[in-house]
């Protein structure tokens, strides 16, 4: 058995991340899930949420947007459509687009069309200044 | 013989011209360059996603997704994706032409042919000769992914809403900067290439179901597509630009020799005449 997992997070536009780490947590669509050295092989759907992984002592995070999460020979592939490294975070974006989001959301009910994805857009902009203030605090 | 003024002219005008030509590969170049970095940049994701399906679509029946739903032949949408600007070579011209062929070849075996144009070159020559249903212009000098995936959706929402059977994807491939593939891919319905890969896999835990899985991820197998051929195409379009400006820069270069030949020689002439007028002039007085 391996002792670190080969993390691979990639996007439509780059490659984000290609390194070895010792623990990865996220947010899974059934719920929020961690991932060790020697994990059965596992492909599952991301939700938007917050990536964490450990190397040694240090621990990262990122903010996703919608993606894949698969595991195999502790390889482990991370499909997404964004990622962002909580540094290289615009906070004062991700509250400006939590206020639009959230006035749009008061103004729509529910069976709207537009509805999921203004909700989508505010849940964003919570794990952004949710991922930002993590690294803040660091 | 036209006139030592004229001749002049000209050498400025395409003097002119060649330093246009000479702008446009510049930034041509400079732009390719980028254009190749996001295709390369691209590339994992599609290559990875791709995997994933392939392991995913293993025994799975055609019916969890109304994306890999084989429909009768019937109504076909051809996606064509052409440059928004000119000035590129037979970049625009070939694509054209392509889909030209691909519309009249098929025109008797479906019942119904429609074309989506992505780029103006191509909106202005197919609208007349073909039916188009829908146009995106402006949308290569900024290309992301939403975007892509926008236009993705909306094919996909036609194709689920039974709108067409078939939907095909035609653009130029990036091969070099000097040529350009013509591709034609099939985009939906999505065929699964069951069967020949390598034994069972291992042992998966899918969360949620493989099925369900399977069906959010086709969708984005789509947008990616479209995304990879949106890029593909841009580089390959400022690579026919570049080349076709490197050519008009030559011409000019060589337009301009001839023409300095020519001046010269009218110069030389001039002279000479007026020469021969001062020494008959002398002679007359002389005698």
């Amino acid at each position: 058995m391996a002792e670190k997992l080969k993390l691979e997070l990639v996007t439509p536009y780059k490659k984000v991340l290609s390194a070895e780490v010792d623990e990865i947590t996220a947010n899974g669509s059934l719920g929020e899930f961690g991932v060790l050295p020697g994990h059965a092989a596992m492909l599952t759907a991301l939700k938007i949420g917050e990536l964490t992984y450990k190397q040694g002592a240090t621990v990262s995070h990122l903010a996703v947007n919608w993606g894949y999460f698969e595991v195999e020979d502790d390889t482990v592939t991370v499909l997404v459509q964004t990622a962002e490294p909580a540094d290289e975070i615009d906070l004062e974006r991700a509250k400006a687009a939590l206020g639009r989001a959230e006035e749009a959301l008061k103004k729509l009910t529910p069976e709207d069309k537009n509805f999921v994805v203004y909700e989508a857009a505010l849940e964003r902009a919570l794990i952004r200044m949710q991922v930002a203030g993590k690294a803040a605090r660091r | 013989m036209p006139t030592l003024k004229s001749i002049k002219k000209r050498i400025g005008s395409v003097k002119n011209t060649r330093q246009i030509t000479k702008a446009m590969k510049m930034v041509s170049a400079a732009k390719l360059r980028r254009a190749q970095e996001n295709v390369v940049a691209a590339r994992p994701y599609a290559g990875k996603l791709a995997e994933v399906l392939g392991r995913l679509a293993q025994n799975v029946s055609s019916d969890v997704s109304p994306l890999l739903q084989e429909r009768p032949k019937e109504r076909l949408l051809l996606i064509v994706i052409t440059s928004d600007r000119g000035l590129c070579g037979g970049f625009n011209a070939n694509i054209c032409k392509a889909a030209d062929r691909f519309l009249k070849e098929h025109a008797r075996e479906y019942k119904e042919l429609s074309v989506m144009a992505i780029g103006r070159k191509g909106y202005d020559f197919l609208k007349n000769r073909h039916k188009v249903v829908k146009n995106h212009t402006n949308i290569q000098s900024n290309l992301n992914y939403q975007t892509a995936a926008l236009i993705a959706q909306e094919v996909i929402e036609s194709f689920v809403a039974d709108e067409y059977d078939e939907v095909h994807l035609l653009f130029n491939a990036f091969r070099s900067v000097m040529s350009q593939d013509i591709t034609l891919d099939k985009l939906l319905p999505i065929t699964s290439s069951a069967g020949e890969e390598e034994m069972l896999p291992p042992q998966y835990i899918y969360e949620p179901s493989q099925g369900e899985l399977l069906a959010e991820l086709l969708p984005k197998h789509i947008e990616v597509q479209v995304f990879r051929a949106l890029l593909e195409s841009v580089a390959a379009e400022h690579g026919a630009r570049m080349t076709a400006m490197d050519s008009a820069s030559k011409n000019a270069n060589e337009m301009i020799s001839k023409l300095t030949l020519q001046y010269n020689r009218a110069r030389q002439a001039a002279i000479t005449k007026e020469l021969m007028e001062i020494i008959s002039g002398a002679e007359s007085i002389k005698g």
